[in-house]
């Protein structure tokens, strides 16, 4: 018999703490909630998209200990004890992180929508790897889809916020 | 949407087995979830329980035995641990170097061996590449350990001769004999390959210099192909083909000529794969281009002096 959320005790429930852009979550949260329903829905973050809900596009990336994951295929659970970061903890006293100014100057978007996991999976990979050549970066986000740009200006975006320009 | 679930966090095999027996049906493994909970979010299967064995301390771990060769991985270790382990990186490169074009860095990041070999996904690149070492897995259920080749693991596709009530815990990967040599090839524009080749080879004399490989002849020599059927398999049939021909005379390529023992084992390679048509492409197609393939991993494992794969056209 399956179970229904209605008569689910609350013991079923899995106590959790993290920090979500530096700010302690505490909460219970139900064993199936995804982590990109806990951050649009719970916390009304509502920067993660969902898109293709299969781990594929990457429009759902946020990172969870710097780690780039799909949020729609990731169990809320286990962000426990971790940090979470996604598109609105990146700026800092009102001012852009480098790769999100750098995707402005670098006319890195149109319709945005893939923007936020492209720049948190870049954020990963810069932080892994200060200066990426192009290969590399092309390796890194071959995980993330946008279907407006072409590439070409993401590529040029990263590679601009990883020298400093 | 994901159907509710109850949640299940054994701290050791033990617990993680009495839990499956008491559930059966209704329960499944936990162990990275990247392939598991698409087909539940799709309603393709559905769990009432699921055993988290990311909480068992130990499998996480790798081990390599210098002294023996053998590599230990267990079961929940990610597919990024394995890419950026110095052990691997240092005893099996090929292994580093596959693991690190397993689909997209996210899945990567989440995503574990176990969990990869007990799906049985038919388009898993190390259920392919892995045959290639003779790998066993270490099967824990409530009458103790049992180890297997990893061959028998796979029935087919999503389907593995696992118990309801048996956890795989560990891989075991046996070193290259001296000499041997491997590449692992695939082929696909989409973040699933279409088909994957390995070959491994040892052949004799061994040349430091390369120059006089084409003498070389063959005298071992292993061939594994996947993604394009229902599950990865050896090609013992083509492996025989290959046995005790010089190089130059498996890749005449270069003078301009055939082959007719590679041309054979390419067919009988491209036949034993069991493609199926799919939005990869037709089976025909697959069979045809598993030949290609098989006449390019060859050509990489004889010329290099480290194990090396390519990455895919994506």
């Amino acid at each position: 018999m399956a179970i229904n959320e209605t008569q689910r005790p609350d013991i079923d429930r899995i106590p959790v703490s993290l920090t979500v852009n530096g700010r302690t979550v505490t909460d219970n949260v139900p064993p199936e909630l995804t982590l990109l329903d806990f951050l649009r829905d719970w916390l009304g973050l509502k920067g993660a998209k969902r898109s293709c809900d299969l781990q594929v596009c990457g429009a759902c990336t946020v990172l969870v200990n710097g780690r780039a994951v799909s949020s729609c295929t990731f169990l809320a659970f286990e962000a426990r004890n971790a940090e979470v970061t996604t598109i609105e903890g990146l700026a800092q006293n009102g001012e852009l992180h480098p790769l999100q100014q750098s995707f402005i100057d670098n006319a890195a978007f149109q319709c945005g929508f893939c923007t936020p996991g492209m720049i948190l999976a870049a954020k990963s990979l810069l932080d892994q790897n200060h200066h990426p050549n192009e290969e590399e970066i092309r390796a890194y986000m071959k995980g993330n889809i946008c279907r407006c740009t072409g590439y070409k200006k993401i590529v040029e975006a990263i590679v601009a916020a990883a020298n400093g320009d | 949407m994901l159907r509710p679930f109850k949640l299940h966090e054994p701290t050791s095999v033990d617990d993680a087995v009495s839990l499956l027996g008491r559930f059966g049906e209704e329960a499944k493994v936990y162990c990275g979830g990247t392939e598991l909970l698409l087909a539940m979010k799709e309603g393709l299967l559905r769990y009432n329980h699921l055993v988290n064995i990311k909480t068992i301390p130990g499998l996480d771990e790798v081990g390599y035995d210098q002294g023996s060769g053998m590599l230990s991985i267990g079961a929940t270790v990610t597919h990024t641990a394995l890419e950026h382990s110095p052990q691997i990186q240092s005893h099996f490169p090929m292994i580093a170097e596959a693991e690190g074009n397993v689909a997209n860095v996210r899945v990567r990041n989440v995503g574990t061996i176990g969990g990869n070999l007990c799906f049985s996904e038919p388009h898993s690149d190390p259920g392919a590449f892995l045959l290639l070492f003779d790998t066993q897995v270490e099967i824990q259920g409530p009458g103790g350990q049992r180890t297997i080749p990893l061959a028998e693991l796979t029935l087919g596709p999503f389907e593995t001769c696992l118990e309801d009530d048996e956890v795989l815990t560990r891989i075991l990967v046996p070193q290259f004999p001296q000499g041997m040599t491997g590449a692992y090839l695939k082929f696909g524009y989409h973040a699933r390959p279409t088909l994957g080749v390995g070959v491994s080879v040892r052949v004799e004399p061994t040349t430091s210099d390369g120059e006089h490989i084409e003498r070389a002849v063959v005298t071992e020599v292993r061939v594994a192909v996947g993604s394009a059927g229902p599950k990865a398999v050896r090609v013992a049939e083509a492996e025989q083909l290959l046995m005790g021909k010089t190089v130059a005379e498996l890749l005449p390529g270069s003078n301009g000529g055939e082959s007719s023992n590679m041309n054979e084992a390419s067919r009988l390679a491209g036949r034993a794969a069991d493609a199926m048509d799919d939005i990869h492409g037709s089976g025909e197609y697959k069979e045809h281009m598993i030949g290609v393939f098989l006449k390019r991993a060859f050509a990489k494992a004889v010329n290099t002096r480290q194990p090396t794969v390519q990455s895919p056209l994506s």
